[in-house]
């Protein structure tokens, strides 16, 4: 057993070798479709990290008229919490209202001598809320009315901003749909363009393979070098995908935070490239077992 | 040894390529068959190897009834037939030294032994120094004759040829009967397919002919004449 897989390995990079041609056109096709799929994994993190970011940034707040009891507001915010839809809730008193405005115009002289000179704190309390779905600020909007009543709110900003939020939470939506579906069908693409590339290199040696079987070579003798290039094919370019899209990455990715300061692309791929190679491997590797596989079934059969 | 019983070979729809081929052929023979391009030549081969399976009758092999073998159990079967044809069938990427090696690797050969033994069938079909030669380095005759090398490599009970002359020219024509010859002189059974005159008169060995996918003459020491 272990002679026979000896042979095979050597087989499998004897052909590798004196098929150079074949060789290096295959790997080049397998190469992009894993340009294709790691250009796809990360695009998707970056997408995901913009969209996380804006989503982030869209929230409903209530703001109590001045005289509204502490429990009443904590009470509201207990049943916002026991909401499915609700993410989080922040209680900010009128304290840290006042705290936060005065932070935020320090250093501006009118406005804090015209807070000095208020005797009251001007400031609502507020709470914060934070949806899970963009999609679902109308609903806790709704539902936050028929909890509170008027005569406590001074305002929820979601009524002003209904516009903006609904159309962005739509957009949130459809982008990560499109996301999905683009990489499923260029994954797709990338698999079916490299099966059908190994698939013509293994017909393009039909004619070998029905020597191997006249000279009494068992299945797995005439299977396996095919399918040991196939490894090969999956580890070589794996490799090489990660090597060049390493610049591209580092390169790219002051220019990606100035867009999305939340994502760190450089160390994304830092941290992550093992995985990202994981991934390859398991893509090269598979597609290349796989289609030597289906390829030379056709051929055993004599 | 081998023996065809009433053996009937139809490929789809078209005119039978054998009918009711029934044959002996004992160990240590050296058989001839000859007839015209179409007459069934090379299906008779092809039955013998397993590359085709009868339409009717057996083929038997040995112990092996060949019509009947599995997918899995025709490298067996193979390993007990050498066979060599008009176009060489050699790998193109291995090189000659490789080529016949190849034979004894996937029969799980050691490697010690396959090399003793390459490089004595290489001598004796008088290829000693070019082992290194991948195939198209080489000229028909010669690899006519790596073929020839890596069909008797693994010192199989026949040695089956269809046309293997078909592409040589009248010297290197002669250089591989005599091979066959040889080889059959050591024991091996010998089976050759073939059109050319010349070479089956030389021969003068049991000799049949093929018609329209008949067998209609079977005699020792035979001459080629087609009716």
């Amino acid at each position: 057993m272990a002679t026979a897989l000896y042979r095979l390995i050597r087989y499998g990079f004897q052909t590798f070798w004196r098929q150079r041609l074949l060789t290096v056109a295959t790997m080049v096709v397998i190469l992009l479709a894993l340009l294709v799929f790691q250009g796809l994994i990360i695009s998707g993190v970056v997408g995901n990290t913009a969209l996380n970011a804006i989503q982030d940034k869209i929230d409903i707040s209530v703001y109590f008229k001045t005289n509204t009891p502490e429990d009443e507001i904590l009470r509201v915010k207990r049943e916002l919490e026991d909401v499915e839809e609700v993410k989080e809730v922040e209680y900010v008193s009128r304290d840290q209202a006042y705290q936060r405005f005065q932070e935020r115009h320090q250093g501006d002289e009118t406005i804090t001598k015209a807070l000095e000179e208020l005797e009251e704190n001007p400031l609502s309390a507020s709470l914060n809320i934070k949806a899970k779905n963009p999609e679902e600020y109308a609903s806790v909007a709704s539902f936050l009315e028929s909890i509170v009543s008027d005569e406590l709110v001074e305002n929820i900003t979601y009524n002003q901003n209904q516009a903006v939020i609904d159309r962005l939470g739509a957009l949130i939506r459809v982008s990560r749909q499109v996301g999905v579906l683009a990489a499923i069908f260029l994954t797709v693409v990338a698999v079916l363009v490299s099966f059908n590339t190994i698939l013509l290199g293994i017909y393009s040696n039909r004619d070998e393979i029905a020597v191997m079987r006249l000279v009494g070579a068992s299945n797995l003798y005439v299977r396996g070098p095919f399918v040991v290039m196939g490894i090969i094919y999956g580890i070589i370019t794996s490799l090489l995908s990660l090597l060049l899209t390493a610049p591209v990455i580092f390169l790219s990715s002051p220019y990606v935070r100035l867009f999305i300061p939340e994502m760190d692309l450089a160390g994304y791929f830092t941290s992550n490239m093992f995985s990202l190679l994981f991934y390859q491997l398991a893509f090269g590797i598979g597609i290349g077992i796989l289609s030597s596989f289906i390829a030379i079934r056709r051929y055993l059969k004599t | 040894m081998i023996n065809f019983q009433n053996v009937s070979k139809q490929y789809n729809n078209s005119e039978p390529a054998l009918t009711d081929v029934t044959f002996k052929i004992n160990p240590k023979e050296f058989v001839s068959i000859v007839g015209r391009s179409g007459a069934g030549k090379s299906t008779l081969v092809k039955l013998l190897i397993a590359e085709e399976k009868p339409s009717k009758g057996r083929v038997i092999f040995g112990h092996y009834d060949v019509g009947k073998l599995k997918s899995k159990e025709l490298p067996k079967l193979r390993r007990h037939i050498g066979v060599v044809f008009q176009d060489f069938r050699l790998l193109p990427t291995k090189s000659a030294h490789e080529n016949i090696a190849f034979a004894l690797e996937v029969a799980g050969r050691k490697h010690n032994e396959i090399e003793d033994l390459v490089g004595e069938v290489l001598d004796l079909v008088g290829l000693g120094n070019k082992g290194d030669n991948f195939p198209r380095e080489l000229s028909g005759g010669e690899k006519q004759r790596v073929a020839i090398a890596r069909a008797m490599v693994n010192r199989p009970d026949v040695i089956v040829a269809d046309e293997p002359t078909g592409n040589l020219d009248p010297m290197n024509t002669l250089e591989i009967v005599n091979l066959l010859t040889q080889i059959n002189a050591l024991g091996t059974t010998v089976i050759l397919a073939t059109h050319n005159k010349d070479v089956v008169n030389q021969l003068s060995k049991r000799v049949m002919v093929l018609e329209n996918g008949r067998l209609v003459r079977d005699e020792e020491g035979g001459r080629y004449s087609l009716t």
